[in-house]
């Protein structure tokens, strides 16, 4: 046995228990990330509860169960809970969402299992997504027109109640569609206008006449804004014609407006390919709807869209100068002590704390630079800065900053994988050095350059902290891209995904109700990234295959 | 014909080689770039965090004649340092110009306002904290009138116009301090905003307190006072008096004994301690003042010293203490003058030399004669932002540029005494909802949290990411090593956020409920690993040599699932038969250790995951290049596999190992998001593993956003950001020269 420890085999097995251990980490990790984001647009089975209360009472239950869990006895008996009749020494209890906010204290309850007497999912039961107060448990029972019945049957509730939901959801649609286009424009033109008169004002060339085209044309920005909030209003009447009433699980009947419904569904009546066909409606909904109820329901459409501008903005900001940066080191520098320090100075690029870029894009980038241009260029608005704030355009710049070494290291590598004989021989007949690496070295790198990108990009999505001091917000009212000139706004604070879920996971008001929403903004960008990584991978490996085949 | 072509070729040529050389221009400067960025971060850093450690600068404005007549006993300036004041022993409150204006025809020193606030001269003369800016002049039948001078901003023509303005609080007919009629020798007064506190000696040597309680009428609104009339016991004669703006307590100085006294809501008046002042040490007590904030009893000394009191909590309650001393002068203190907001204090010694100082920082910002200017009383603006000084029958006027006296190198990595504080610590408190706090601007609680986080990292990564790498690059088949490698090095895309989520949400509460489970999984993984390389001896030879090529980590796979999973199904088990079914309990009450729910092991194991794929890529790389012919000439000599692995090429390997480690640990130490979502972010110094800590990135994140522009924090956290730029800077240079170092080895051999 001894002899055997001193031969080192057991050594070797426990490095190889780390490989094991590292991995079962990280595809675990990948695995639940999954699981749990993707569990979040299905549609889970509604339960009614029988449940007695510690009082020997029994009340009703309803909803999804959310969460299961084991502990022992003792420690719920130290929390002042007895239970008769239990030997043994663990039991389960769920987390129960019961939803209908405004009714009961809680939405969220404890049950435990020897406490439920029975357990079914009735088919009528129904889930009733709202734009407000969250979802909504129970039995429909009738719907409303102007406080009326329009139910001619039992038999056709369901197909009047979809049909009335559409109804509302169409008018909500047009009133959200006004509010966001037409009302946000006027509002935009008539701050322009003020700015205008402001910048006239401090030039001293705001006369009469100008005064006085300003004045109307605000007039008649105030008519139009006036027609249009009519409509508006029109249709939000409209929308808030019906109801739908209600059996919740206390018994009673309450009518629901039905402008606040969304949607209804009933889960437990699906079929397998109804739920797959909801799971996807619900996975196009999260990727291109707005948050609603301070991010913790609704989509995520926003920071998708805030990202991917982020990280676009980078991109052009970055490729270039890493690409230069490269191209110097691999191809101009001497084996001197500049060329020693500048890869010093890359590495440290690449090591310095992502938290530091922030601080400093903020002071420099922000204060600094912003600050002056805000001085030279927008005079008329200050003191509310115009770019001398958090934004886009400085949220990029620090990006590309400190993604320029991953950019640098990466086409280096490219480069260094394209054999000299090409170089000679382009040189050799008669070439410039400019000419063979634009013409020849250049695009044969570029593989390795996309590659260099694309990390960057994956690296770019992922960071949070420095966002968080340069220009990241955890509501932006207004994307960075609409219809008014100049269309791209890069002033302007945008939304991002990863501080999404550090927003919406740990500063929300209403944590456990936002867990999944959180889960399964993970799991998208963990999607993104590990799909843009596996393709640098991908075209890396395809790249030193071709190289390859070439040297020979 | 062939003459033009060849000049169009050498045109040609020449706009070629022009080109070349452009290019080689411009791309040598993109390669420059880089370096300018780094170069450019570091001294952006260095440019904000310079001026914290600034001493004053006092530069003189312009000096004129004192304005109005007789001796000054006090004098003031308002916030835009346009007009000052002085009342004059004659009873006369006068504002003069202290910058010109043309807009406004003033010139330097003239007088823009005079006005007699007292029928008589005055008999004593005491004025409150400088925040309240109100003065109390007594009459000789016990009277007092109380003042406030104030100014009236407009904006005709958007232009700031600011004129004085005379308020006399006390009314048309001042306030009967002494019932019994005596004229006042010396006076105390303070006001908390609603009530007043007058503390007074009378001319037949009685000590007398009167505070005059404020109520609002509810019809009219206006505040009525009612008078506390209390004679207080004191043997022998008053020096000097104060009084604090709670209206809590009063010191009273007969030579170098100073008595507090605690007075009532309703002005019962009680002594409460004795302060005696060793002269021996110290010197003779010359004055005493109350510093910003109203805790701080600041003394001078005819020894030149000046000294800081406050209370600390003891057996007794809480009593006043000496707490530390600042030798400001050579000669005797003849004036403390105290800071609106800030602890910082200006003292004039009878040479007339002006010093400025701060009590928490321990800083001796300015000690000299201002411009030359032997100076025998000084104010201050509210902002601080100019100095005015009496000296030989004229007024000095300077700009004092004192931003950031808070601060110093020792007292962000000294242990300081705190207002308060039984004794002196490190701590950080940037802020708080009172104007009266005083700042904790302490850096090592933060980088203490950094260095433990990053240690609980590094105990988890090293030894993993470590032994990862070795069985990857050396005992794996190619085959399989191509896909392991990246896929650990995937981890490293991970973005931080969703660890830090997944750390803060899943596996706090998850550790918290199944601590036996992570106890035993340590324990028992590498016990089953150990157990399993026995077996595999004991299998077949045909078996044993498909396992040579290093799919050991791919068998294990299964084997180290079940006994995690085993593990933790066994936890609530195990926690009920040893621990009561309460570990939580049992580790508060038992071992009596704090137990955090977001603590070390959460970070120590979410960081170290994030840091694995560092260490790991790099540490098989540096394996990984070992020759080949080192490892086989080693396994020919007659060496094991294991000898050779250890005493080869883990040797020739070590410093790329050692550089790998330096990597991790530069990226543990400037991780934000997981420490800012998996700890508790409290700022202790304990390395206790069941308690949080709060980091110099998380503290940045956290306290950045809020923080005023150019503001004292506002450096501070840029000096955090910048320790990080450093930490990190060093363990990555040492990395990457030891690196390069390594490669031009490996090249020769």
């Amino acid at each position: 046995m001894n002899h055997w420890f001193k031969s080192g085999k057991p050594w070797i097995w426990l490095t190889a228990g780390a490989v094991s251990v590292s991995l079962i980490a990280v595809i675990g990790l990948l695995l639940m990330i999954a699981w749990r984001g993707l569990s979040f647009f299905w549609p889970a089975p509604i339960h009614e509860m029988e449940v007695q209360t510690p009082t020997g009472e029994t009340t009703i239950l309803i909803g999804e169960r959310y969460e299961t869990e084991e502990i022992p006895v003792s420690r719920l008996n130290e929390s002042g809970v007895f239970l008769e009749d239990y030997e043994l020494p663990v039991l389960q209890r769920y987390l129960i969402k019961v939803g209908n906010r405004e009714y009961v204290p809680l939405d969220f309850t404890w049950v435990l299992e020897p406490a439920i007497v029975s357990d079914t999912t009735p088919k009528d039961l129904a889930v009733i997504e709202r734009s407000k107060d969250g979802n909504f448990y129970g039995y429909p029972v009738d719907v409303l027109q102007n406080g009326e019945s329009v139910l001619t049957s039992q038999d056709n509730l369901r197909d009047v109640l979809f049909e009335r939901i559409e109804r509302a959801v169409e008018f909500n649609k047009q009133a959200m569609a006004l509010q966001n286009d037409e009302i946000s424009t006027i509002n935009y033109q008539i701050e322009q206008l003020r700015l205008e008169r402001r910048g006239l004002q401090l030039e001293g060339k705001l006369t009469p006449a100008e005064e006085d085209r300003i004045e109307s044309e605000q007039t008649q920005l105030r008519a139009d804004y006036m027609a249009i909030e009519k409509e508006l209003f029109a249709l939000r009447d409209l929308a808030g014609r019906d109801a739908v009433v209600m059996r919740d699980m206390r018994g009673e009947e309450v009518a629901l407006p039905m402008y606040r419904v969304l949607d209804v569904t009933f889960p437990n009546d699906m079929n397998i390919f109804q739920k797959w066909a909801h799971f996807f409606v619900q996975v196009g909904k999260f990727v291109s709807e707005d948050p609603r109820e301070a991010n913790t329901e609704g989509g995520v459409f926003p920071a998708i869209f805030g990202t991917v501008f982020m990280v676009l903005l980078m991109s052009v900001l970055v490729t270039p100068f890493g690409v230069i940066a490269a191209v110097y080191l691999h191809e101009y520098a001497g084996k001197n002590i500049v060329t020693r320090v500048i890869r010093i100075a890359v590495i440290n690029l690449a090591g310095v704390p992502s938290i530091v870029y922030g601080v400093f894009g903020l002071g420099f980038f922000v204060y600094m630079v912003g600050g002056t241009l805000d001085q030279i260029f927008y005079p008329e608005s200050l003191p509310t800065p115009t770019f001398g704030t958090p934004g886009v355009l400085w949220s990029a710049i620090t990006l590309a900053i400190l993604t320029l070494p991953v950019v640098i290291v990466s086409t280096e590598e490219g480069l260094s994988r394209i054999p000299s004989t090409l170089r000679e021989g382009s040189l050799a007949l008669g070439a410039t050095k400019a000419e063979t690496i634009w013409r020849i070295i250049l695009p044969m790198a570029s593989p390795a350059i996309m590659t260099g990108l694309i990390l960057a990009v994956a690296r770019a999505a992922g960071e949070v902290a420095p966002l968080m001091l340069v220009g990241v917000v955890k509501s932006a009212p207004m994307l960075p891209v609409d219809g008014n000139f100049p269309y791209f706004h890069v002033d302007r604070k945008f939304m991002h995904l990863g501080f999404h879920i550090y927003d919406v996971g740990f500063q929300s008001p209403n944590v456990e109700a936002a867990r999944p929403l959180v889960y399964a903004t993970s799991f998208l960008l963990v999607t993104v990234i590990v799909g843009l990584n596996l393709t640098a991978i991908g075209v890396r490996n395809h790249l030193r295959e071709k190289y390859r085949s070439l040297e020979h | 014909m062939t003459t033009n072509t060849k000049q169009s070729q050498l045109a040609a040529n020449r706009g070629r080689l022009f080109k070349d050389r452009a290019t080689r221009w411009g791309v040598t400067f993109g390669g420059g770039m880089v370096l300018i960025a780094l170069l450019l971060i570091f001294f952006y850093l260095l440019y904000v965090v310079e001026p914290i450690f600034r001493s004053v600068d006092v530069n003189k404005q312009h000096e004129f004649d004192i304005p109005g007549g007789g001796s000054t006993l006090a004098m003031g300036v308002e916030e835009q340092s346009e007009i000052g004041y002085r009342f004059n022993d004659l009873g006369e409150l006068i504002f003069f110009a202290t910058e010109a204006s043309e807009r406004l025809n003033r010139n330097v020193g003239d007088v823009l306002l005079s006005e007699l606030v007292t029928n008589s001269v005055p008999t004593a003369f005491a004025m409150t904290a400088p925040q309240n800016n109100r003065y109390a002049l007594a009459h000789s039948q016990g009277q007092v009138t109380v003042v406030q001078p104030k100014f009236r901003v407009s904006f005709p023509n958007d232009l700031r116009t600011i004129e004085p303005v005379i308020d006399i609080i006390s009314g048309a007919e001042p306030l009967q301090v002494d019932e019994r009629g005596q004229a006042i020798r010396k006076l105390a007064y303070d006001y908390d905003g609603e009530s007043m506190l007058f503390a007074a000696v009378t001319d037949d040597n009685r000590f007398i307190v009167n505070k005059f309680v404020g109520s609002e009428n509810f019809m009219t609104g206006a505040v009525e006072l009612a008078p506390n009339f209390t004679e207080v016991e004191f043997n022998g004669t008053v020096d000097e008096l104060e009084v604090t703006p709670d209206l809590r307590q009063i010191f009273a100085r007969k030579g170098n004994r100073i008595y507090v006294f605690e007075v009532g809501i309703n002005g019962e008046v009680s002594e409460s301690q004795l302060l005696t002042v060793n002269a021996k040490e110290l010197g003779n007590v010359t004055t005493m003042e109350l510093l910003a904030g109203a805790s701080s009893l600041v003394i001078g000394h005819d020894s030149g010293a000046i000294s800081q009191w406050f209370q600390v909590p003891s057996a007794t309650g809480r009593q006043y203490e000496y707490i530390r001393k600042f030798q400001a002068a050579e000669a005797a203190i003849t004036e403390i003058v105290v800071e609106y907001y800030r602890r910082t204090f200006y003292a004039i010694d009878a040479n007339g030399e002006l010093g400025v100082f701060h009590t928490t920082s321990e800083a001796n910002l300015y000690q000299e004669r201002p411009a030359d200017v032997a100076a025998e009383r000084a104010v201050i603006d509210p902002r601080a932002n100019s100095l005015m000084v009496q000296a030989n029958n004229k007024m000095h006027f300077y700009d004092l540029d004192n931003e950031h006296p808070e601060v110093s190198w020792s007292g962000i990595w000294q242990e300081v005494w705190y207002e308060g504080y039984p004794e002196p610590t490190y701590t950080w408190q940037s802020t708080s909802g009172s104007d009266d706090f005083e700042p904790k601007f302490s850096l090592v609680p933060i980088s203490f949290g950094t260095i433990k986080a990053a240690a609980y990292a590094m105990l988890v990564a090293v030894p993993l990411g470590l032994a990862a790498a070795v069985y990857t690059a050396y005992f794996m088949s190619p085959s399989v090593r191509k896909v392991v490698k990246p896929t650990v090095e995937l981890m490293e895309a991970l973005p931080t956020v969703i660890l830090g989520f997944l750390a803060g949400l899943w596996l706090a509460p998850v550790i918290e409920q199944y601590l036996p489970g992570i106890v035993s999984v340590l324990i028992l993984i590498p016990l089953t690993i150990i157990l399993l390389a026995f077996i595999s001896t004991k299998l077949p030879l045909k078996i044993r040599q498909q396992l040579t090529d290093g799919r050991a980590a791919l068998i294990l796979l299964p084997f180290i699932l079940f006994v995690g999973w085993a593990s933790f199904a066994a936890s609530p088990l195990v926690e009920e038969f040893l621990f009561d079914g309460n570990v939580r309990g049992f580790i508060t009450n038992e071992l009596g250790v704090t137990f955090d729910q977001r603590n070390s092991i959460v970070v120590g194991v979410a960081m170290g995951f994030a840091v694995i794929p560092t260490i790991f890529s790099i540490a098989e790389d540096a394996v990984f290049s070992v020759p080949k012919h080192l490892s086989n000439g080693s396994l020919a000599l007659g060496a094991t596999t294991w000898q050779t692995l250890t005493k080869v090429v883990l040797l020739t390997a070590s410093p790329g190992i050692f550089s790998a480690v330096m990597m991790g640990l530069g990226r543990a130490v400037g991780e934000t998001m997981i420490v800012l979502m998996a700890t508790g972010n409290t700022p202790i110094m304990d390395w206790n593993i069941f308690e949080g800590m709060r980091t110099l990135s998380a503290n940045i994140a956290v306290e950045m956003p809020e923080s005023e522009v150019g503001g004292t924090h506002y450096r501070i956290l840029f000096l955090a950001a910048f320790v990080l730029f450093i930490f990190t800077f060093m363990f990555n240079t040492v990395a990457e020269l030891v690196r390069q170092r390594l490669r031009d080895k490996y090249s020769s051999m």
